[in-house]
């Protein structure tokens, strides 16, 4: 079965990235990270995105601050998901999750556990929090903070 | 006799059509906008539909009318908190009146060694343009402790004034908590030590009968959109002598007598010299049938209404145990709470889910760390128009509050 078919499974991975973030902290050698503040104008969310990144490869991916579940768990799962991939994958990745967000089609297999999120449009003022840290990662990989719609 | 369903029927917004998340629409963020009766709607409409024109030195029927009509809306802005027509400025808002006194009468008379008073409750709009002033003379700013419960007592007032205290700045009624303060004992306080009050009226004009000659406030600020009037329109009120004192921020039209190619220039006098530019004339048309709308209720009754309101929330509201109050005994319509466990945007979400309106925010980090003890709260704020019924929508859905989930499945 899909994540996407059961909706008590995504709430709980969405619980879990927002109760127990692993990815949430700062890095410990942060000098060798680029970072970037993504403090949002709409709400609350106040969140700083690091990522390590050498030879077209993010290495490791971090984040720390003040954020609602939705904002932390997205990030919490943006991070694992992005590790280890080239950039050419996660520009690919980040296309389907913004899909996903604005309701376009998407390739679910693709951004795994992200799929959690597909429900955001119900809630739109939450659309923001959602993609603070895709927006903050897309920012520091590719120089545009553009939200893609 | 305080008929609430037939107040409703005034206002557009509450005519049942109007849907949140599918649910009917219960709004309680009042403290940030309000609705607008029909006859605002109307007001603002007749400037556009029927009497279309630019005021001032108007040599046409249609311009004297606006003129009239400006003219007899600042009457009646004076009448409502018992000032003078000539010490009514009309502005976009409370931000830009409070922002008129920091950068005219603030920047102009203060010094390096002088001081400004404010408190840790005060909304950004209220520190943000002190601070300004303290970056462009060299005075200093300190902050008066509030008590336990996060109040201004005229007590901790007086223990923390002294003879360098030009400018004291505080909200009457604070708009996290919600508590309203003694500004008449403030004021003379102040006095004494040859300070001015410059009183912050945003949620509290809209919420108790305010007489500034009664609290003997040196200024006050407010908006035109929390007392049901339009956006963009609000009040400075000064009084009369330190409006004379007070330099405009803004220069052009409207506000100068004369001026030569040397640059000289006189000014007119208040509240003229404040009001360069051409007014927001729909929305000065529109705050007059606010403030008509008001007075027709009572400022007094519309009081004993919202505490009625708000004791009847706090009762049902104490009884639920995954609730955290934060002001149960607050004056103004404000009720601040967490639900345990729940960061309060995600409450807030919850409860748009269910059709009903709050706002979430965080808050300084002095009143957070004080008093609150958290990083955000969930506010509900309560109008004129808000019913016991909506409360117990509120209760219900709150009852279920930490399954804050059920917003996205």
């Amino acid at each position: 079965m899909r994540i996407s078919d059961n909706p008590l499974l995504m709430r709980e991975i969405i619980m879990d990235h927002y109760n127990d973030p692993i990815n949430k902290k700062v890095p410990e050698n942060v000098s060798e990270y680029k970072q970037i503040r993504m403090d949002s104008t709409s709400c609350i969310d106040d969140i700083t995105i690091y990522v390590k990144e050498k030879n077209n490869v993010v290495e490791d991916c971090k984040f720390d601050g003040v954020a609602c579940t939705i904002c932390t768990s997205s990030t919490d799962i943006m991070c694992d998901l992005v590790k280890g991939k080239t950039k050419d994958e996660i520009e690919e990745i980040a296309h389907n999750y913004f899909n996903m967000i604005y309701e376009k089609e998407y390739d679910e297999d693709l951004i795994e556990e992200a799929v959690v999120f597909k429900n955001t449009y119900k809630q739109a003022s939450r659309i923001k929090c959602a993609t603070l840290g895709w927006n903050g990662l897309k920012a520091i990989l590719f120089g545009e903070e553009n939200e893609e719609k | 006799m305080y008929d609430v369903n037939k107040i409703r029927k005034d206002f557009p917004m509450l005519d049942g059509t109007k849907l949140n998340q599918g649910h009917p629409l219960v709004y309680l963020d009042n403290a940030a906008t309000t609705f607008k009766p029909k006859c605002v709607i109307e007001a603002c409409n007749r400037y556009y539909e029927e009497e279309c024109a630019n005021s001032h030195r108007g040599d046409y029927d249609l311009a004297y009318k606006v003129d009239v009509t400006v003219d007899e809306v600042r009457n009646k802005v004076a009448k409502f908190i018992n000032a003078k027509k000539e010490e009514v400025v009309f502005t976009s808002g409370t931000s830009m009146s409070i922002n008129l006194v920091a950068s005219g009468y603030g920047v102009k008379h203060l010094k390096k060694g002088d001081e400004i008073l404010l408190t840790e409750a005060e909304h950004a709009s209220n520190v943000l343009p002190w601070f300004k002033v303290k970056e462009m003379t060299g005075c200093s700013i300190n902050y008066i402790p509030l008590d336990k419960e996060g109040r201004l007592t005229v007590e901790n007032v007086k223990k923390t004034i002294n003879k360098n205290t030009k400018i004291v700045a505080i909200a009457q009624i604070t708009n996290v908590l919600g508590y309203l303060c003694d500004v008449k004992e403030i004021a003379k306080v102040c006095h004494e030590y040859g300070a001015i009050l410059v009183l912050d009226g945003a949620q509290s004009i809209p919420h108790v009968p305010v007489d500034v000659k009664d609290l003997d406030c040196d200024f006050l600020s407010f908006s035109g959109h929390k007392i049901y009037g339009p956006t963009g329109i609000g009040v400075l009120y000064g009084k009369f002598e330190l409006l004379q004192d007070t330099d405009p921020f803004m220069s052009g039209g409207g506000n100068n007598a004369r001026f030569d190619m040397c640059g000289n220039v006189s000014f007119l006098q208040p509240p003229a010299k404040f009001e360069a530019g051409t007014l927001n004339l729909a929305g000065i048309y529109g705050l007059g049938a606010a403030i008509d709308y008001v007075n027709k209720i009572g400022m007094e009754e519309i009081h004993k209404y919202e505490l009625e309101l708000r004791n009847y929330a706090v009762s049902k509201l104490k009884t639920l145990q995954n609730l955290i109050i934060y002001n149960e005994f607050a004056e103004g319509g404000i009720i601040t709470i967490n639900v345990k466990d729940v960061f309060a945007q995600d409450e807030a979400s919850y409860l748009n889910s269910k059709g009903i309106c709050v706002r979430s925010g965080e808050h300084c980090a002095k009143i957070l760390h004080d008093f609150l003890k958290t990083m955000a709260t969930v506010r509900i704020s309560f109008g004129l128009y808000n019913t016991k019924e909506e409360i117990d929508v509120l209760y219900e859905t709150l009852k279920n509050g930490g399954d804050f989930l059920d917003a996205y499945f």
